[in-house]
């Protein structure tokens, strides 16, 4: 139970997007509803994984001073096929993600534990990188989004990608008590600024409780 | 001509890359402590973004569409545009060392700058003519660089004002974006 809890305490205060800052672009923009969350975030976590591990695989035989156009060409390849995937397979997500998908390429968390973990570590290890650091994502990704839909549309509901049918939709707020800006930018800056704060303020405690 | 006007200012104001799409964020919460540093930052920005632009333009339907390769755009595009990332950075470690020193680690994420490789691609998936790319590549990354030099200016007062703990640092600039949001939203009725 203490494991448990300081699993969720390492994902909350080590979170890649609240707590990092990175990958913040499509985090803002595509959270508007929690069908593209869940889209984006498992898109992300494939692509993370994936070239993890085939970064991690050429590691030894990249040149230092070219490492960075290495793992660019590696992590566009995948955006690619994952974005012509989505286009085959699930046409409404298409229709939602547009632009973002292929602007996973320069989503800062892929590039980055790519950097900062596959190009040292072994294949297991980085597979289990790309898998931790992909989920940590896209929970973040469902928590923002649900506030989001919650707050501006009153119901939370979600679709299956691949034939647009209703999995389950829960009304929860009624219709005149709805705050449709959260559905605009401002909402979406505020929400992300809020969530900050409280990873933020979840850092401090841990600090303080330290020093004690 | 009135179109290549409007569609500027539009790209500047009401629909600014930052506060609308959310591009270029990272950038946006890093660089922008000094408003000096967010002028140069600006600055390079705006020639990778419309040198990448019109090169990657001239790629796609010179190259790209006669060889049937559309679908080797994004690769292509990445490439050229971490190509010039390159260029920026030598040029400023030679000419502008105060500067080279100051961007830092940013210079290199230009790269990973989303509204660079936005901007490539949004001029082929809007069909742009030659003109209207060209109009495209500049009004965002000012666009860009605007917001970048209101924001530093807000978050060097900010240093000095007293705010929740929990609330230093990232979070409250992005209450600020947040605002500056509301103020570009209300540009809309300017056409």
């Amino acid at each position: 139970m203490k494991a448990f809890g300081k699993f969720l305490l390492s994902l909350l205060s080590e979170n890649p997007v609240f707590g990092l800052y990175l990958g913040i672009c499509s985090t803002l923009a595509i959270t508007t509803s929690l069908d593209n969350a869940l889209g984006m975030g498992i898109s992300v976590l494939a692509i993370l994984t994936v070239s993890n591990i085939i970064i991690s695989a050429v590691r030894n035989i990249t040149p230092d001073e070219i490492r960075i156009p290495v793992y660019i060409v590696i992590i566009a390849t995948l955006v690619k096929s994952v974005e012509l995937l989505i286009k085959a397979y699930a046409p409404a997500l298409d229709q939602a993600l547009g632009v973002f998908i292929p602007l996973i390429v320069v989503n800062c968390i892929i590039l980055g534990r790519a950097e900062a973990f596959a190009s040292k570590n072994g294949i297991g290890a980085s597979a289990l990188d790309g898998l931790t650091m992909g989920l940590a994502y896209t929970l973040s990704l469902v928590a923002m989004s649900s506030i989001r839909q919650i707050l501006a549309d009153g119901i939370l509901s979600l679709n299956n990608p691949f034939n647009s049918q209703t999995i389950f939709s829960l009304p929860i707020i009624p219709a005149a008590y709805r705050i449709a800006i959260f559905k605009e930018p401002i909402g979406a800056f505020l929400t992300f600024a809020l969530l900050a704060a409280a990873v933020q303020a979840i850092r401090n405690w841990q600090a303080k409780k330290e020093v004690k | 001509m009135s179109s290549l006007i409007t569609l500027f200012i539009a790209n500047i104001l009401m629909s600014n890359v930052v506060l609308t799409k959310f591009l270029g964020m990272c950038p946006l919460l890093g660089v922008s402590r000094k408003s000096s540093d967010a002028i140069g930052m600006g600055l390079a920005v705006i020639f990778v973004i419309f040198s990448s632009s019109v090169l990657t333009y001239l790629l796609y339907y010179n190259v790209l569409v006669p060889l049937e390769l559309q679908y080797m755009d994004l690769i292509t595009f990445i490439l050229v545009i971490a190509a010039f990332v390159q260029l920026v950075e030598m040029i400023l470690k030679k000419y502008s060392i105060g500067l080279y020193k100051a961007l830092g680690i940013y210079l290199p994420l230009i790269t990973t700058n989303c509204v660079v490789l936005y901007v490539t691609l949004d001029n082929i998936i809007k069909g742009f003519d030659f003109a209207e790319m060209m109009v495209y590549s500049i009004a965002v990354p000012t666009g860009f660089m605007v917001v970048l030099y209101i924001f530093s200016t807000i978050r060097e007062r900010l240093e000095l004002s007293k705010m929740p703990e929990a609330f230093k640092g990232n979070p409250i600039a992005l209450v600020v974006a947040a605002l500056m949001a509301a103020v570009f939203t209300s540009f809309a009725g300017l056409f």
